[in-house]
């Protein structure tokens, strides 16, 4: 357990040493949002409703870029091996890199969803409702993603396979959130469906460490 | 396959499974079943769709097209069955490290994932005279197109390793993910359906006359005794590749000694 917040500033560490990677995620973020409008035209009514839709689809991928290297580096030089070792649990192991994930990955992109929103006309009655319902949708993403990252250690191939696993199971994720901000709904039906997200994130909470666990023990056999 | 030697200590929940982890022991007891099943198979099946395609009588409101049932509805049924197959199969190979349990589960992956193709695609096919298009966002489609995407990436990654044993341990884990998700992912596409689409046709509602309702179960049985032949001879073909496979080793290796 003395181990855990040690983990956290190391993985903190590490990305801040390679910043590069941490802005490509944003970067990739951005650019699939202004390609949007490109793609559909720039009328601001239509732009405006499909805004949390773009917004959430463009978090789930962004979010999905650097989970390939979450355990990848550690397992190929032999440090997945050590932490096994530092007698933290591995369901722990999980739960500290999903948290170093989202401070990295989702919280960042909360922070650039809203100057996004803004150049997508999304109406500002439903900007603070995209960005609330963002926070449990990020944590939940960064959760089911260390499962995956986690599950795909030492699998061919590894990089295409774990979108494949983890964006059907994050179908709650958008589904929930989308319409948390949808402009078209109203305010109860925009809480119900953050609260709905919440759930799902607070169900998430133990499952996806537990199995991000059962897949680091798996591959340090 | 250590599990089936005796000087394992095996524990006591597990001895009756153990009993069928023997290969040889099953590759008996399998070759013996094989044939009954697939001829049951074949006896429920055959007759079942020739009665439901041809002499069931035809819906007053849908008219043949409801034929497509007989294939649609068994099919629906055995993917979501053939999904909790696997995690059943997963979770008895990750408490008891079951040999033959893992290879189910890696073999009814292919299987299920064809009917629920089968499923899909006749799914596709109603819609067109029913509802006029050949996709629609329904609830029940959508849902069964995620339930597509997780087999999908079930068999992908359980054949991702060069140890098969990790493939079957990663396999294992994500189905589990997976059937825990599953119906929270169907309760938020149901939901996320009547959100955007309050006035979706309905199937259902209707109760069924027997005359119907009599192929569509010789239908069910047929298509669960196919289901469970075909999987069966997947588990003994891959029984035996194993062995050719670990022969095949020894040999190599025996000769890479003599060289030496």
């Amino acid at each position: 357990m003395k181990a855990f917040f040690p983990l956290i500033g190391r993985e903190l560490g590490l990305a801040m040493r390679h910043g590069a990677d941490t802005v490509a995620a944003l970067l990739f973020f951005v650019v699939v949002a202004v390609l949007f409008p490109l793609a559909i035209g720039p009328e601001p009514g239509a732009l405006g409703r499909m805004a949390p839709g773009i917004i959430w689809v463009g978090a789930l991928l962004a979010a999905l870029l650097p989970l390939e290297r979450l355990f990848g580096a550690d397992y190929e030089d032999g440090s997945l091996d050590l932490l096994l070792l530092s007698g933290l649990p591995p369901a722990l192991i999980g739960l500290a890199k999903a948290i170093s994930h989202w401070l990295t990955t989702g919280l960042p992109l909360i922070v650039i969803a809203a100057p996004i929103a803004v150049m997508l006309h999304l109406p500002s009655a439903s900007m603070l409702p995209l960005l609330v319902g963002l926070l449990p949708g990020t944590l939940t993403l960064s959760l089911l993603g260390t499962a995956g990252s986690a599950i795909i250690l030492g699998a061919r191939r590894g990089a295409v396979l774990l979108p494949i696993l983890v964006l059907p199971l994050a179908t709650p994720v958008v589904i929930f959130g989308a319409s948390g901000a949808d402009p078209g709904s109203l305010p109860a039906a925009k809480l119900q469906s953050l609260l709905l997200e919440s759930a799902f994130f607070v169900f998430c909470l133990p499952l996806c460490p537990i199995a991000a666990g059962a897949g680091l023990r798996a591959a340090g056999e | 396959m250590s599990s089936s030697s005796s000087s394992v200590a095996v524990p006591r929940t597990g001895r009756g499974l153990h009993r069928f982890a023997n290969p040889g022991r099953f590759l008996r007891i399998a070759a013996k079943i094989q044939p009954w099943l697939t001829a049951s198979a074949i006896l429920a099946l055959v007759p079942g769709l020739i009665w439901g395609l041809f002499f069931s009588p035809a819906d007053w409101q849908q008219h043949d097209a409801v034929r497509i049932m007989y294939v649609h509805v068994p099919a629906a049924w055995l993917a979501s069955l053939g999904y909790f197959g696997i995690a059943v199969a997963s979770l008895v190979g990750f408490v008891w490290r079951h040999p033959l349990a893992d290879l189910a589960a890696v073999e009814i992956g292919p299987v299920g994932a064809a009917f629920t193709a089968i499923c899909l695609v006749t799914g596709s096919l109603w819609g067109k005279p029913m509802w006029g298009t050949w996709w629609e966002w329904d609830a029940r489609l959508t849902s069964v197109l995620v339930l597509f995407f997780l087999y999908l990436g079930h068999i992908a990654l359980t054949r991702a390793f060069d140890d098969p044993e990790r493939g079957y341990r990663a396999g294992g884990i994500l189905a589990l993910i997976g059937v825990v998700n599953l119906p929270i992912i169907k309760f938020s596409v149901d939901w996320w359906n009547t959100l955007h689409q309050p006035a979706s046709i309905s199937l259902t509602g209707a109760t069924m006359a027997s005359s119907m309702l009599d192929p569509l179960l010789l239908c069910t049985l047929g298509f669960n005794l196919t289901f469970a032949a075909i999987v069966l001879a997947r588990i003994r073909a891959a029984v035996i590749e194993q062995r050719i496979r670990a022969q095949l080793m020894a040999r190599a290796s025996s000769s890479a000694g003599d060289a030496a």
